[in-house]
């Protein structure tokens, strides 16, 4: 086999592997309904419900089919782009979504737009002035601001950048009318707490992937060749880091996700995450699987395309003996 | 003197916690001359190799002296002038090319880096000068050798590729650190014919740093002998070799001379402790690694298996203990069928058949005490507890010649690595075993240290009787210990027979080839093995 | 001991302050001045007077709740912790030693949750089971037990492979021996590191979801509840709300630096 076609196997290989979580996801988030012992319609409307309301609620849930026959109406729905309806105010929850998700997506490329390369920049840095006082002074900062929750991030600055400096609004929600630039405005401070979560576990691991890459034996034989630190740095080494460096982004994509569903709760701002928090208080479990499955397919293909970056630029796997 | 070209005067090096690597050592080199460093581990010979490039690995600072390379200081001198020198004037020949190679480039572009960085040629001068080195070190193909990416590469050919591309500035000195010791031996002898070719033709000087003696004696014009940092003495080649004057280099040449006395063969009528009966084997669903394997271990005797890697030496260990189920074949324990797979054995089958490995590390579990894992196999097989197994501890480490009130409390951690090797011998014995499978038992060690396992393995044996299998690539320990030998190819039996027949009357071509390979300290062994190569 | 002795500050404060924290979530009832759901005033008053840091939106003493808050919050997570713990670590140790169908379908299925943020998958369980606390302990438990699984098996694996180990198993040891004598020894420094971590994920975790309102039932004085019950006060810049916060941000900056110190240990142990 040449390498082209092996490297497209083993790119077509992940893909598969990829579309397969996906799919076991969402049977685990059909499945999770079901898991429950006993009658989940009973337990949401309470001891106090009549058999009526009851039925009707497992009749609204699908409980009274069968498990397999429940599963393919439910993917064939959602397959057609329907969720079903909210139990809380009976609307279909795709109306819900619709509304809700082009909001979480802007705060989210926001912040990763800020995030990514600021991590990238401050990792590589301070992995090549390792030891120094810079270093030092990242590495303690990164690590008291991942034991940090997220919502005391995102109070503290809202305390001192939106009450004692009124410099942005403590409400984030920007309405539909609102240019790029009032957007940009509106949802800075949300948008800097995920940056501060998010930057501080990336450029952790980034800075030990390019600590063990310094380590290796042809990064010292580059160096006995008589090259620069800086040609050290670009040319021999951050070739062979790219791989690690994606997987750095794409491992900590997490972060933003669940970051998102929190800072959306402490800024007001109407986003899928709010959603989430308010139908899982409210039970309603279609709006909850949805936004769930949303959420996941969001971070599995961003993973899926992660991983099949990596592979594409490693070498040892692109120029295989063939 | 105006050729002078390497001037180390007074040099120390220490690490920054302070312990000392180099204590003061002094070398100067001449143009065109080749100088071996020779030492065992810790002697300080890579240091000493890179300061003459004026580096210092990371974690080391250097403490005082001076390197002058033709008449400059390169300590003196800032960084960035420092490395005009490196790659340029002075190249680093690395001891794992698999590891020193960038993964990510293809190998011209690699050696043309240098010469086009440090100005000395254009990319297509250099490429073409890549052809013509890659040629000389006969590489194949040597016009598109250079296209391919280092994984796409042999060891032995990464090791010339890598020469040929400290060779691109034509530098005035090569640093050779341990080219070929990660070699097998019938490729290291490729390597160094074309090392030395390569060297001799450019007229270029190198330090040449091993720790093997026969290998220096082939490459070198003088010899410096350093030990602990310090320098023991240095001589030409051939007085230090036929004449030395220091105790410890006449103890290191000694340990290559070691010679058990041929013993009489075991009578026919006993069965063999072991015996191995057309054993075939493999891993997975893949080719065989192991072919219809028949072996004698004939009791109380020592029996060498000798291979290169991927020989089925260490595989055919495996099938005797059972890790590894043979696909068909039989194995006895005297004279009686040994169930193939571990789960099957019996306690007693399990006892008489113990292990001693390679890496005294990894070999003793680091958290216990040499009490716990020498006690374990008594305890276990004999049933010992209290003060009849502190007794059985006590025996088993006065017999491996560690002092027991000392010792039986340490871990693994505080033990040097012969130590460690006797604690794993000790605790093959604890089972009191028939046969014990000696994995390359000496090969992480060096030599002096590997003569005292070897003469305590042979001790013990006329003390208890038991039978060695001595897996080894190292043809002079084989010669030091066994009795008779087995020689393995791509997982057959290929040759066996007594060890003086194996070594003198042999005339199996590959028996031949390996013993021609290993390198003799005779400082014409290489000059008069090729030519016998190159009529035949 | 080497814990101790070449200590950086960072690891001695973090040591000092969990020293701290464990005495007043032991003696909670005896250090609170007042109880933990006693309504004593109005709401939102000022520091100062009975009441040190004034009273929360229900008029209980905020001191007093955030001692008991130690109690119930590091009490809770540190449950949960080492549910997960015992869960992750024995099987993923036994998937290790018996890589066949169990380690397929475990390593399958941790795969699988893993593949999305917990987060997601806590929310979805919560909203099904209903809230409360057992609730809350057995899924945080079982969601972040993959993460032990992986770290166990990946430990187990690389010490099952040495040749200690196979010189045990020659001996015929058996495969329970063999993990505790052999491998548990040399898979504790990562395994106690990652513990501190473990619990200052659980511990965030649950914080996050009382913040949200998921988390302990009211009237529990629990942190994350605390500074959502009285976050209002922030829009008048009052640094009240972020009290209990700072608590939660305390205890992990003084885990983490320990774990920290551990792993720099570990890793140094290796040479």
């Amino acid at each position: 086999m040449t390498g082209k076609a092996r490297l497209l196997r083993m790119i077509l290989g992940r893909l598969v592997l990829g579309l397969l979580t996906l799919w076991l996801i969402s049977v685990l988030i059909f499945l999770a309904v079901s898991l429950l012992p006993g009658d989940i319609a009973q337990q949401i409307l309470g001891q106090s419900a009549t058999p009526e309301t009851v039925a009707a609620l497992r009749r609204e849930l699908g409980l009274d089919q069968p498990l397999l026959q429940r599963y393919l109406d439910w993917m064939g729905t959602l397959l057609a782009g329907d969720f079903g309806n909210s139990l809380s105010n009976g609307r279909p929850v795709a109306d819900l979504l619709a509304a809700r998700m082009g909001k979480t997506l802007f705060l989210a490329a926001y912040a990763a737009a800020i995030a990514v390369p600021l991590a990238l920049f401050l990792g590589i840095l301070s992995a090549y002035r390792r030891g120094s006082l810079f270093d030092r002074a990242v590495t303690g900062l990164t690590l008291t601001m991942i034991s940090f929750p997220e919502f005391f991030i995102a109070y503290v600055l809202m305390l001192f950048l939106a009450v004692r400096l009124p410099f942005f609004p403590t409400i984030a929600d920007y309405g539909s009318d609102a240019g790029l630039i009032e957007m940009l405005h509106r949802t800075f401070l949300p948008a800097m707490a995920l940056v501060l979560v998010v930057t501080a576990h990336m450029m952790r691991m980034t800075r030990a992937a390019i600590i063990n890459l310094m380590a290796q034996p042809y990064i010292g034989m580059a160096r006995l060749k008589g090259i620069g630190p800086l040609r050290v740095i670009l040319v021999h080494a951050l070739p062979n880091a790219l791989a690690p460096i994606i997987n750095v982004v794409a491992v900590n994509i997490a972060w933003l996700v669940s970051g998102v569903v929190i800072v959306e709760v402490v800024f007001v701002y109407p986003g899928l995450g709010q959603l989430m928090v308010d139908s899982v208080s409210n039970r309603d479990i279609p709006v909850v699987q949805a936004c769930c499955l949303i959420f996941a397919a969001v971070y599995i293909l961003l993973n899926l395309l992660a991983d099949v970056l990596a592979i594409a630029t490693n070498p040892r796997l692109m120029h295989r003996a063939g | 003197m105006t050729d002078l070209l390497l001037d180390i005067r007074n040099l120390q090096v220490a690490t920054r916690l302070g312990a000392p690597i180099l204590r003061g050592i002094d070398l100067s080199l001449h143009r065109g001359e080749v100088m071996g460093l020779i030492g065992e581990s810790g002697a300080g010979k890579s240091t000493l190799g890179l300061a003459a490039m004026g580096y210092v690995q990371e974690g080391c600072r250097i403490n005082g002296g001076a390197v002058h390379f033709d008449g400059q200081d390169l300590l003196a001198l800032p960084e960035k002038q420092r490395r005009l020198f490196r790659g340029a004037r002075i190249a680093y020949v690395a001891q794992s090319a698999a590891a020193s190679f960038n993964p990510a480039w293809r190998l011209i572009d690699q050696f043309t880096e240098a010469p086009r960085l440090h100005g000395h040629a254009r990319r297509a001068e250099s490429e073409a000068d890549a052809h013509d080195l890659y040629g000389r070190m006969g590489l194949p193909d040597p016009a598109d050798f250079g296209l391919r990416f280092p994984h796409q590469v042999s060891g032995g050919q990464l090791q010339r590729a890598m020469t040929a591309m400290a060779m691109a500035c034509r530098p005035d000195l090569i640093v050779f650190d341990e080219p070929t010791t990660a070699l097998d031996v019938t490729t290291q002898i490729e390597v160094l014919a074309a090392i030395r070719s390569v060297v001799r033709d450019l007229n270029s000087a190198a330090l040449y740093i091993t720790h093997d003696l026969a290998v220096v004696a082939q490459m070198a014009d003088r010899i410096k002998v350093l030990r602990h940092g310090e320098e023991v003495e240095e001589a030409p080649t051939g007085r230090l070799i036929s004449a030395p004057q220091k105790e410890y280099t006449r103890s290191l040449w000694a340990v290559r001379n070691l010679t058990r006395p041929a013993r009489p063969k075991p009578a026919e009528t006993n069965h063999p402790a072991l015996r191995l009966k057309g054993v075939t084997a493999s891993y997975g669903r893949k080719m065989a690694v192991l072919r219809d394997v028949s072996i004698d271990f004939a009791a109380g005797r020592t029996i060498a298996v000798v291979g290169e890697s991927g020989s089925g030496k260490s595989t055919t260990a495996r099938a005797i203990t059972g890790l590894l189920k043979p696909l068909s074949g039989d194995i006895e324990l005297r004279g009686r069928a040994l169930p193939a797979a571990l789960r099957d054995r019996t306690k007693a089958e399990l006892r008489s058949i113990q292990m001693i490995y390679q890496m005294a590390d990894t070999a003793l579990n680091p958290r216990q005490t040499l009490r716990e894992i020498i006690g374990r196999p008594a305890a276990f097989y004999g049933g010992l507890r209290g003060a009849a197994l502190d007794a059985r501890v006590r025996e088993l480490l006065a017999a491996i010649e560690l002092e027991p009130g000392q010792f039986i409390d340490r871990r693994p951690g505080e033990l040097s690595g012969g130590q460690k090797q006797r604690v794993g011998i000790a605790r093959a014995l604890a089972a009191d075993p028939e046969f014990i499978i000696c994995d390359e038992v000496t090969s992480a060690l060096d030599q002096l240290v590997a003569e005292g396992i070897l003469k305590l393995l042979m001790r013990l044996q006329e003390q208890t009787g038991v039978t060695y299998m001595f897996i080894t690539h190292d043809l002079s320990t084989v010669r030091a210990i066994a009795d008779s030998v087995v020689v393995m190819q791509k997982g057959a039996v290929v040759d066996q027979g007594s060890r003086d027949h194996i070594f003198q009357q042999s005339t199996h071509p590959y028996t031949r080839r390996l013993l021609d390979s290993v390198p003799e300290t005779d400082t014409d062994w290489l000059t008069r093995t090729l030519a016998q190569r190159g009529r035949g | 001991m080497r814990f101790w002795h070449p200590m950086p500050w960072t690891a001695r404060f973090g040591a000092v302050v969990i020293g701290l924290y464990a005495l007043l979530a032991i003696f909670a009832p005896w250090i609170a001045p007042y109880g933990e759901a006693e309504i004593l005033g109005g709401a939102f008053e000022l520091w100062g007077g009975d009441h040190l840091l004034g009273t929360d939106n229900l008029g209980r003493d905020l001191l007093s709740r955030l001692i008991w808050g130690a109690r119930n919050t590091i009490g809770i997570a540190l449950a949960t912790t080492l549910l997960s713990f015992a869960l992750g670590a024995i099987l993923g140790m036994a998937a290790a030693a018996n890589t066949g169908l169990i380690d397929q379908v475990l390593s399958r299925l941790v795969d699988v949750l893993m593949a999305v943020p917990s987060l997601l998958l806590t929310l979805l369980a919560l909203s099904v089971f209903g809230p409360g606390v057992l609730n809350l302990i057995l899924i945080i438990a079982l969601l972040d037990s993959t993460r032990v699984y992986r770290l166990a098996r990946a430990t187990t694996m690389n010490v099952i492979v040495l040749d200690y180990v196979e010189a045990a198993r020659l001996r015929g040891e058996g495969m329970v021996s063999i993990l505790w004598r052999e491998v548990l020894p040399n898979i504790s420094a990562p395994l106690i590191a990652e513990f501190g971590l473990r619990f200052c994920f659980v511990f965030l975790t649950i914080s996050a979801l009382s913040f949200l309102g998921l988390g302990l039932p009211p009237p529990t004085a629990d942190w994350g509840a605390m500074v959502k019950e009285n976050a209002a006060l922030i829009t008048f810049g009052d640094i009240t709300p972020l009290l209990p916060a700072l608590a939660i941000a305390l205890l992990t900056v003084a885990v983490n630096f320990v774990v920290d110190h551990l792993l720099h240990l570990a890793s140094g142990l290796k040479e």
